[in-house]
């Protein structure tokens, strides 16, 4: 790993989805997972889950990732980025993308972004379907 | 039949109205009523990403208050929401939503506010606006999800809760 700054992650969905997966990061990862930072929508109104988001993301760079595009966590994770400098929200969240971005968050952010997403797009295939 | 959900959710068009209530009674359009939406068109787009398709107006209490003679008349079939309790009890005054269901969904946690249920917190005024939609004729309800239980008004606010206090 360089010693370039590293692009924080956060994962933001619905109920358990967000521990979990970042759970499943570290289990497989190790330390390259603490990179990573679960927030739950769960109980949260609107104003909460932002401020969640705004305290996890804190001032640097940071990708947030997201369960779905549309729905409060989507919503809230465009209010977290909005108008910030080093900020990207990813949708459609995961396991390989996220694997891939605590081993490369010293990327700059639009290359890591681009790189996450195919990585997290290409990952999704139908194995061993018997008809 | 054409508003077939009335609905007071902080969370606007999310996953349970568009998924859960949304295979349920299959709307065409989205209507979310609110004053301050109605005029910020980048919120609009962020909202209007969650509606599967279906058609999304904004609009104001003054412009719902015209317009639901219509939404009632035609065959579109309408979601109204509102993201707080307020806003409908603006829109019910005058008894403009006499015979209908109002659907109590997510109202959360706040410093100043008693949870009810786990996903209705009110404070005492949010109490007294809700009375205020029943006694201009509507039905109100606490339901998040088309399949779980049904809470009347009167379970909801309990029986403690007294309107003067």
């Amino acid at each position: 790993m360089s010693d370039a700054v590293r692009i924080r992650g956060i994962v933001v969905g619905h109920g358990d989805m967000a521990r979990g997966l970042v759970d499943a990061v570290r289990r497989i990862a190790g330390e390259a997972g603490a990179g990573l930072t679960a927030v739950s929508n769960e109980g949260k109104g609107p104003d909460a889950l932002r401020a969640a988001l705004d305290a996890a993301t804190g001032e640097g760079p940071a990708v947030v990732f997201v369960d779905l595009e549309s729905g409060s966590c989507g919503i809230a994770a465009s209010y977290a980025c909005r108008a910030k400098e080093g900020r990207a929200v990813v949708c459609g969240v995961n396991l390989p993308m996220l694997l891939d971005f605590v081993f490369h968050s010293d990327l700059p952010l639009e290359e890591l972004v681009a790189r996450v997403v195919e990585r997290g797009r290409s990952a999704i295939r139908a194995a061993a379907v018997r008809g | 039949m054409p508003i077939v959900l009335l609905r007071i959710d902080e969370r606007l068009i999310h996953g349970q109205v568009v998924i859960g209530w949304g295979n349920h009674v299959r709307p065409d359009r989205y209507v979310v009523v609110d004053d301050e939406l109605a005029s910020s068109e980048w919120e609009q787009d962020l909202y209007r990403l969650g509606a599967g398709g279906a058609e999304v107006l904004f609009v104001t209490v003054a412009e719902a208050r015209e317009g639901l003679t219509e939404w009632r008349a035609v065959p579109t079939r309408s979601i109204l929401l509102t993201r707080d309790v307020a806003t409908m009890r603006r829109l019910a005054e005058g008894g403009l939503l006499e015979g209908e269901s109002v659907n109590v969904g997510g109202v959360h946690h706040r410093a100043d506010r008693d949870e009810l249920l786990t996903y209705v917190h009110m404070t005492d005024a949010e109490r007294r606006d809700l009375e205020a939609i029943a006694a201009e004729g509507a039905q109100v309800a606490a339901r998040d999800l088309p399949d779980a239980h049904r809470v009347s008004l009167s379970s909801l606010l309990g029986s403690r809760w007294k309107s003067s206090s």
